[in-house]
């Protein structure tokens, strides 16, 4: 098997993350693409990982597994609080910053 | 070498008909209109994700793969859907649309500069297989050399945990 198939793969996750994050309104959707990139970086460490000696890419991709549990448990509890003061989690709506 | 012996024509088979799966799946999920099905189309990615960490011979992370995010990371998820009070249906205000050609813009560079830098440095290079992957490996490894990266995932963590109940609680 080439390694390239894998981080082609990969690639194409992350690409499809990325239009997600930006297309996406609902908050809970936005934060599923995050996840989408998440795991894509992930199939890049695990197949690195397997070209050299040691397990160093596994040992990084279960800290990012670790990192996006934690992710996505603050990011839903933000979501939670947002919709609990705007009733909505319409994130176009939340443009307070804007000039 | 590992690529030569007969493991290798069913496992390209595997890998072909997993990428096509969690292509069609991952582009479900940023365009379904529906936002309990882009939750299940997501199961389907990460346990594609899954196969292809047992395809890299990664068989511990393919396992924290399926009991992490298929267990209770898409739990969370519907529990997020279901607290917001999503549209349950079909609905249509799910995508910006005025933002849809530049996010497919955005999309294809992005694919474009990776996949043409990946092919350029990687060419034809067929996977090694050098990592171990025994649990009694990997155990190791955390517990010797990232042994300070693992106790500050431990306190991240547990942040986390305090973060999300003062956040989400009702006082």
């Amino acid at each position: 098997m080439l390694i390239n198939q894998f981080l082609l793969l990969a690639a194409v996750l992350f690409a499809i993350g990325v239009y997600g994050v930006l297309v996406r309104r609902n908050g809970v959707l936005v934060l599923m693409s995050i996840e989408l990139i998440l795991n894509a970086v992930n199939i890049n460490l695990v197949a690195f990982g397997a070209q050299h000696e040691g397990a160093s890419g596994q040992v990084f991709a279960l800290f990012v597994i670790a990192v996006a549990a934690a992710e996505v448990g603050v990011g839903l509890a933000i979501v939670l609080l947002i919709y609990r003061n705007r009733r909505t989690i319409d994130l176009d709506q939340l443009d307070e910053m804007k000039g | 070498m590992i690529a030569a012996v007969p493991f290798a024509v069913p496992a390209n088979i595997a890998f072909g008909i997993g990428a096509a799966f969690m292509i069609f799946s991952a582009i479900k999920v940023v365009t379904t209109k529906n936002v309990v099905h882009a939750a299940l189309y997501l199961v389907l990615v990460l346990a594609g994700v899954g196969l292809n960490y047992l395809l890299l011979q990664a068989e511990f992370v393919a396992v924290t793969q399926f009991l992490v995010y298929i267990g209770a990371i898409v739990v969370l998820f519907l529990f997020g859907i279901m607290l917001t009070r999503a549209p349950l249906g079909i609905s249509d205000d799910l995508d910006n649309r005025k933002a849809r050609p530049a996010g497919i813009l955005t999309g294809i560079i992005v694919l474009a500069v990776t996949a043409g830098s990946l092919i350029a440095s990687f060419g034809d290079d067929r996977l090694a297989f050098k990592a171990t992957n025994s649990v009694a490996a990997i155990s190791d490894s955390i517990f010797s050399r990232y042994l300070i990266p693992f106790e500050v995932v431990s306190v991240m963590l547990l942040a986390a945990l305090i973060g999300a109940i003062v956040l989400a609680r009702k006082d």
